[in-house]
């Protein structure tokens, strides 16, 4: 249980190990990946990843919403939020069954 | 868009990679997003978003069909929040 933050650096670099690509490239297949799933997300689609979960966009329509340290009343706009369901497999991974 | 789509529009723009390369490229990215939040630690996609590890206590449930009371022991969530730079992508008209 070390308490360390994964990055895109330590993406890439497992990508270099895996398949052997250079520094540089295993950093843009990262960036690519990201990009291209960003993409279809932003085109409203959802993303489904076998394994790992789904990204879906959902609509949210506008409401009144209060601040809750004010009380003031402010308007919230319509919006597209993304939600993220993982599969079971990463449930189960993050609780320490199917240990792998 | 599925798993295999994306598999096949990173082949597309990387000819110079084998197909079974590419799938073992992204079940690594995958993997190891998932094997860092099984230890406990966040995964920080800066534009993109973050995964974390939500802990869920112990509570006592119901069986909605009987009724009956069931412990449901404390357990851990993956959770997913979506970066700025994409939430602003996704709220942009000009999309």
């Amino acid at each position: 249980m070390s308490d360390k933050t994964l990055t895109r650096a330590d993406l890439s670099e497992a990508v270099q190990r895996s398949v052997g690509l250079s520094r540089t490239e295993s950093a843009e297949l990262v960036e690519t990946t990201l990009d291209l799933i960003s993409d279809a997300l932003v085109a409203g689609e959802n993303v489904k990843l076998s394994s790992f979960g789904t990204f879906m966009v959902r609509q949210k329509n506008g409401r009144m919403g209060r601040n809750p340290k004010t009380g003031q009343e402010v308007p919230i706009a319509p919006r597209r939020v993304l939600v993220f369901r993982p599969s079971q497999l990463m449930k189960a991974r993050v609780n320490g069954d199917a240990e792998s | 868009m599925i798993k295999s789509e994306l598999i096949l529009k990173i082949a597309e723009q990387n000819p110079h990679l084998y197909h079974r390369d590419v799938e073992r490229i992204i079940d690594t990215i995958f993997d190891e997003i998932v094997g860092s939040l099984a230890s406990g630690n966040r995964v920080e996609l800066r534009g993109f978003g973050a995964f974390s590890v939500k802990k869920r206590d112990a509570r006592q449930g119901r069986n909605p069909r009987t009724g009956q009371i069931v412990d449901v022991a404390e357990k851990r969530v993956p959770f997913f929040k979506t970066g700025k730079e994409l939430h602003v992508r996704l709220n942009s008209p000009a999309s």
